[in-house]
């Protein structure tokens, strides 16, 4: 049960749609290249989407707040989309719900990155 | 009172964390624990088996994992022990501080807290143990165990 990241442009906002796990190995590595890949090429406005992503472990929700502050300090903003009720209880327990951006609709998402 | 013990001594490499995952996704699922229960113990799990391999062993290929899995009439046991140096208690940082949150590590232990009903981490210089307990409750209480 790998990990898939596909990426996709919409009004100037990279989509990244996730499936599969986020954990130790594998998905977490796949994770790290997608976002620092897209910071390399100057891509600072990241939706995440994790409607297929249907398990975080530890080691994925640290990766998910490397990536929200690799690309904070790039001047950037990376949100997330469509959690699973697995990965909203998970970033409720561990507060990290409060420092994501983190929403339900693509669209309405896309249209909240600052122009 | 009928008790059931099985376990596995095993290397300490990333195949070692998804195993032991998978071994407690089994068991919890054999002794009536619903969905949601299942994936909490099971990932306690594996964030106990990344810290003995990860942090206790450090991958080291001489050190091994050991994972057992005891079933009372009242609760789930899992004992996983490493070979490390002993984990330092004192030298996690509350995840939750907000100094804290947007630390990319730590949230391992606190995790397992979360999802178990009793935890033990018993550090020493020959490794860490660390016992999870999930008691039985409701459906599961009358599952599986009642046929045995």
């Amino acid at each position: 049960m790998t990990m898939k990241a596909s990426t996709r442009q919409v009004d100037g906002v990279t989509i990244v749609d996730l499936s599969g796990r986020i954990t130790l190995g594998e998905g977490s590595v796949i994770l790290r290249d997608t976002v620092r890949e897209l910071i390399g090429k100057g891509n600072k406005k990241i939706l995440l989407n994790l409607g297929d992503v249907n398990y975080i472990d530890s080691s994925g929700i640290g990766e998910l707040v490397s990536a929200f502050t690799t690309v904070r300090n790039q001047g950037g903003e990376l949100k997330l989309l469509k959690l699973t009720k697995k990965v909203h209880d998970l970033l409720q327990i561990t507060k990290l719900y409060t420092v994501f951006d983190v929403k339900d609709d693509e669209a309405a998402a896309v249209k909240a990155f600052g122009r | 009172m009928s008790r059931n013990r099985v376990s596995y001594t095993l290397d300490s490499t990333l195949e070692t964390v998804n195993s032991a995952e998978a071994t407690a996704s089994k068991m919890a699922t054999e002794a009536g624990f619903d969905d949601d229960e299942v994936v909490k113990i099971s990932m306690a799990v594996r964030e106990a088996a990344v810290n003995a391999v990860l942090h206790g062993n450090a991958y080291d290929p001489s050190k091994k994992v050991t994972l057992a899995f005891e079933r009372t009439v009242r609760d789930l046991v899992i004992t996983i022990r490493d070979q490390g140096k002993g984990i330092d208690l004192n030298a996690i940082p509350d995840p939750l501080a907000p100094e804290n949150l947007l630390k990319t590590s730590g949230r391992g232990i606190f995790l397992i807290r979360s999802f178990m009903d009793e935890v033990e981490i018993h550090p020493s210089q020959a490794g860490t143990e660390i016992k999870l307990v999930k008691h039985v409750h409701g459906s599961a209480a009358g599952g599986k165990e009642a046929s045995q």
